[in-house]
């Protein structure tokens, strides 16, 4: 390692759970609606009101903890975390604090480019709360006011907290992905970080060495984290900056409050953030109009057999009963659901998985990337890309021809036979084939000089005039062909 | 006897016969509102040709056949209860202009009953009091005694029934404030168990002790309207799932057979006036003469009850509070006068003053809340702020459950709980004003129904020499307001302090 | 516990409230009366005792997940002390 410390990482996740109606009243979670259209008495706060729990937010977090190998107790509750600010109009946000829904689990992490070694990310608690509003500053205004948008009021979010086990911008970066796709999987979020429903703030310091000694500098929260290209720039910057902090001031953990610092992402760097002046001092209180939750065993059991295969599992299949590489493996699953399940029918049909994965991750990838279209928009069915395997397989499409049959076939929007027929693809008979090697022969007494010579490049020269003969003429057998013909004595 | 002078049940009957209309009715206490609540200031807010309206239409359904037992009569509301569109105060400048979008789940029931929502009646701010008196409208007078206070926070409710300015009215009890004004006033108060009646839509004090329940001038009357408000609902997730017997006003007039009451010797003891100890001590013996046993029983942490009261109360109400702001509803502090204030400070070499919105929350609930709110948020916030959670939120929710496991034992040996209201009659108005403590003290015999969550009724059990009402207090395991009430009726039906009257003193 | 001007000080800033000097002495004096009554509970013997957050202990109180009309937002915002008919309006939040 270059530098003389180890940077120590911890992240806050909310994600935003993708259920039809928010936590505690009916009103829609759907982004993008006018301001103030999506409330109603409870999420507004009004007096009178009170919150009654959404089934399915609770079940979506319970998913989201199993899947992230979290210990699920059998009592949870739901407290006020008290502090005053105008998006949050009851004056206490619903949260948990000391009985979560679910505390000490993991995330496997590893990198295809093998940066650092791969590694668990402990998780110390997720836990269900409700989203506060927006504050937009309003310049039209003119008076300088903010205008208060009490839509997302009232969202359910999960807050997934990692422990500081990542030690690079690589190992969040791939811890990030992970969880991404872990929650594309289990369907409990569209982790969209645009619209919100995904936000990152990021615990960072420093362990640094000094003579043996390992000392631990004050903790920084980063905030303002608006993207996961963000989050790694935000962190190596914010690493140096410590350090150097550290090289003038010589402050240690304790020495210094937690700060608070946004990103800046236009600048790239971090800003220290105004603390709030008692934002130490939260109150939490159980909230009185809640009741508890109990989970039975059975239910939690219920909920992991449901949990379907996750990313990690899926890998481990493809390389274990597919036999793939591990990096087709890893670059299947870690494209999504749609992906793999296009791969998983292809390979099934085709009865070759290899060749499906193959497809999958250069023709079909590089057609996507030239178009920019996702697989939804690909007019070609796995059943034809298995379809398109097996005409190889049986010899019945010469390779040379594939990629052109496998354009036509999107471009035409029509199946393998079809594409082929357009092409004018049909197998070149072996004596056909055979008797066109030796006109061309009988019609290239240098050539055949030359092989008998021992000098096999020579046949290069026929190659072209066969294939203009006939396309579908394959390469290699045409030198195969000719090869033994010469070897067999003279052409007649 | 003037219709007024009738019981709700009674004129439930004369509606039903069409002896009586709505409208007749409805004008008839609209009349005694006119004529005497200039004295008794108990509706912040009445509005007649509203309530004619209501009363007409019920009449209508009536001529429909319809036959709820509701159905035309007249009720007042606490003014702590969401009506949709309609000013609803808690008597407080706070939500002097506050106009709730939707109506709470009792003022739903009420309308879908039929019942004639007569008018707003006057309480203590936010329902933080016992007087009536912290109310930031105006002031209630006793209707015994119009130099003295009717108790409260649902003072307006119990003096409204108790000078017939309404036959039936909503109060609400988080410590009392149902039995208290109730026993100061001499009429009937029930606080039923926790999760009877939907909170939804009652303005929160603190949300784990209050509910609401009814007034009236006899027992029967109370469960008439108790019977209305009562059941299950969605939108309260602390609402119980269980239901009243459909034949609870038919089994009033039953007596209990072998009814084992239970009484604390303490609560009869020092500390407690000598006319209310004989009064209850009397009703005592009358219940033994109707056949009841009397137990002499332990609540040995019923003296915590109100320190326990006194923490859990404002830790919720300082939470509860927190939402009036100022930003989406509410009193808010000028703008412009915050700024100058800021400005001036600066200029003054301040440091580390507020921002404008941090100074702007604290001017609008500075002016906006009434001495004694203000005194009950700062209490909760300090028992809940870092260092001193432990030693009194958590520490008091442990002595409830002590609490609440003292009656739990109390009932395995009788039906009921026999005790007084309050340890003295009705209080002269401001004697209280500058000793906050001795008003908590007042709620003594009250809060520990809340605390455990059970249900109590208040009911009139004699009178001072100088003529000031009694109250009696019967308290029952939870669910138990059916056999409260049987109690209750039986009581009255040997009695008739609960035919006196209190303006003008009539008799029937 | 004992009670003092300070932390009152505090205790007005946490519940977004102001006290004059005058009303600073009277509520610390106030306060401290109430604190040193409830100050009893500390001779009470709680161990193990299970603290008890709610009058009736229901648990698994859940609704369904559906979406149900939400207020026109006029109806929302019309107790709002200064709004632009799209939201509500608070001096600047930036910084806080
Ligand atoms: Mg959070
Ligand atoms: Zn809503």
């Amino acid at each position: 390692m270059s530098q003389p410390y180890t940077i120590v990482i911890g992240l806050e996740t909310h994600v935003q759970l993708a259920t039809a109606s928010k936590l505690f009243c009916h009103c829609s979670t759907k982004f993008g609606a006018e301001p103030n259209t999506q409330t109603c008495p409870v999420c507004i706060g009004l007096p009178g009101s009170l919150p009654v729990m959404n089934r399915d937010a609770l079940r979506l977090s319970l998913r989201t903890a199993l899947a992230l190998n979290c210990e699920i107790p059998e009592f949870t509750k739901w407290d006020r975390k008290q502090y005053y600010y105008p998006d949050l109009p009851k004056g206490y946000q619903i949260s948990q604090f000391d009985l979560p829904m679910s505390h000490d689990g993991w995330v496997a992490i590893e990198d295809p480019q093998e940066r650092f070694a791969p590694k668990k990310v402990g998780i110390i608690r997720a836990h269900l709360e409700e989203d506060a509003g927006k504050s937009i500053h309003d310049e039209v205004a003119g008076r300088g006011d903010s205008v208060i948008d009490l839509n997302r009021t009232g969202t359910p979010l999960l807050e997934i907290v990692s422990a500081p086990d990542m030690r690079s911008a690589a190992e969040v970066r791939a811890y990030l992905d992970e969880l991404k796709l872990l929650l594309a999987y289990l369907g409990v979020s569209d982790c969209n970080m645009q619209e919100g429903s995904l936000r990152v703030d990021a615990n960072v310091n420093l362990h640094i060495d000094v003579h043996g000694e390992t000392i631990a500098t004050p903790i920084v929260e980063i905030k303002n984290l608006n993207s996961f290209r963000a989050v790694e720039r935000a962190i190596e910057y914010e690493a140096e900056r410590q350090f150097r902090e550290w090289q003038e001031t010589h402050q240690r953990m304790g020495d210094a409050p937690k700060q608070t610092r946004g990103w800046d992402d236009a600048a790239g760097r971090t800003k220290a953030q105004r603390s709030k002046e008692e934002s130490s001092d939260y109150r939490y209180f159980p909230d009185p109009d809640l009741v508890p939750v109990i989970f039975s065993r059975e239910e939690v059991e219920q909920a992991r057999q449901n949990l379907g295969e996750l990313p990690q599992q899926l890998r481990e299949r493809l390389q274990n009963e597919l036999g793939l590489s591990h990096y087709d493996a890893g670059v299947l699953v870690n494209q999504g659901r749609a992906v793999l399940d296009f791969f998983l029918v292809a390979a099934h049909e085709s009865g070759d998985a290899k060749a499906a994965a193959n497809w999958m991750t250069q023709d079909i990838q590089r057609h996507l990337n030239q178009t920019g279209q996702s697989l939804s928009d690909l007019p070609l069915t796995p059943t034809a890309l298995a379809e398109l395997i097996k005409k190889l397989a049986a010899g019945e499409l010469p390779s040379p021809r594939a990629r052109d049959v496998f354009t036509s076939m999107i471009e035409y929007r029509e199946s393998v036979d079809a594409a082929m027929q357009r092409l004018g693809i049909e197998a070149v008979d072996e004596s056909e084939l055979e008797s066109l090697c030796r006109e061309l022969l009988a019609a290239n007494p240098q050539v055949v000089a030359d092989l008998q010579a021992g000098k096999m490049k020579a046949i290069g020269a026929l190659i072209g005039q066969a294939r203009k003969r006939n396309p579908n003429a394959d390469p290699n057998r045409i030198r195969e062909l000719c090869a033994s013909i010469v070897a067999a004595g003279p052409i007649g | 006897m003037s219709l007024t002078q009738q019981s709700a049940v009674e004129q439930s009957r004369l509606l039903a016969s069409g002896e009586v209309s709505s409208r007749e009715l409805t004008q008839a206490y609209l009349d005694n509102i006119a004529s005497r609540d200039s004295e008794v200031g108990a509706f912040l807010r009445v509005d007649p040709d509203a309530a004619l309206t209501q009363a007409d239409a019920a009449d209508a359904k009536r001529k429909e056949g319809e036959t709820s037992p509701l159905l035309g009569l007249p009720v007042a509301v606490k003014d702590i209860l969401c009506e949709r569109d309609q000013l609803t105060t808690c008597a407080s400048r706070m939500l002097a202009e506050f106009r709730p979008p939707y109506d709470s789940t009792v003022v739903a029931k009420l309308r879908a009953a039929g019942a004639v929502l007569l008018g707003r009646t006057n309480m203590d701010e936010f329902a933080m009091g016992g007087s009536t008196e912290h109310s930031a409208m105006q002031l209630t007078r006793n209707p015994w005694d119009t130099t003295r206070s009717p108790g409260g926070s649902s003072g307006g409710a119990a003096a409204a029934v108790a000078a017939d300015m309404a036959p039936l009215s909503i109060g609400t009890d988080t410590g009392g404030s149902i039995r208290q004004p109730a026993g100061l006033c001499g009429v009937v108060g029930l606080k039923p168990t926790y999760g009877r009646v939907s909170r939804f839509g009652l303005i929160a004090f603190a949300s784990s002790l209050d509910q609401v329940g009814p007034l009236a001038r006899i027992v029967p009357d109370a469960a008439l309207l108790f019977q209305a408000i009562a059941g299950h609902d969605v939108h309260d997730s602390t609402s119980l799932n269980e239901s009243l017997p459909n034949d609870l006003l038919d089994s009033l007039s039953q007596p209990l057979k072998g009814l084992r009451l239970g009484y604390v010797e303490e609560h009869l003891g020092e500390g407690v006036d000598a006319e209310v100890r004989s009064a209850v001590e009397t009703a005592m013996t009358q219940y033994e003469s109707l056949g009841a046993t009397m137990v002499k029983l332990e609540l040995p942490h019923s003296k915590y009850a109100v320190a326990t009261y006194y923490v859990i109360a404002p830790c919720e109400a300082s939470s509860n509070l927190a939402r009036y702001d100022g930003v989406h509803y509410g009193h808010r502090s000028s703008v412009a006068e915050v700024e100058q204030e800021l400005a001036s400070e600066r200029a003054a070499g301040a440091t580390a003053i507020d921002s404008t919105l941090v100074r702007m929350y604290r001017n609008s609930r500075t002016e906006a809340f009434g001495a004694e709110v203000k005194r009950r948020i700062m209490l909760g916030t300090y028992a809940l702020s870092a260092g001193y959670y432990d030693a009194y939120y958590l520490k008091a929710l442990k002595v409830r459950r002590l609490i609440r496991q003292d009656y739990d034992k109390a009932f395995e040996q009788v039906d009921l709980l026999v005790g007084p209201v309050t340890a003295a009659p009705a209080m002269k108005l401001g004697s209280l004003d500058d000793d906050p403590l001795a008003m908590y003290l007042v709620d003594l015999f009250t809060v520990g129904a809340n605390l455990a969550g059970i249900p109590a009724l208040s009911l009139p059990c004699g009178f001072t020499e100088s003529g000031l009402p009694i109250g009696l207090q019967l308290q029952g395991p939870p669910l138990a307001e059916p056999s409260l009430l049987r109690a209750g009726t039986m009581y009255q039906n040997a009695t008739d302090w609960h035919t006196r009257r209190a303006l003008g003193k009539t008799t029937p | 516990m004992s009670l003092t001007r300070a932390d009152v000080e505090k205790v007005a800033l946490l519940s977004r409230l102001r006290l004059t000097d005058a009303e600073l002495d009277a509520a610390t004096a106030e306060l401290q009366s109430i604190v040193g009554y409830v100050d009893q509970l500390a001779e009470v013997d709680t161990d193990g005792v299970q603290p008890m957050a709610h009058a009736v202990e229901l648990h698994n109180v859940l609704k369904d997940d559906f979406v149900a009309a939400s207020l026109p937002r006029e109806a929302a915002l019309r107790n709002a002390p200064s709004h632009n008919d799209e939201g509500y309006l608070v001096p600047a939040v930036l910084g806080e």
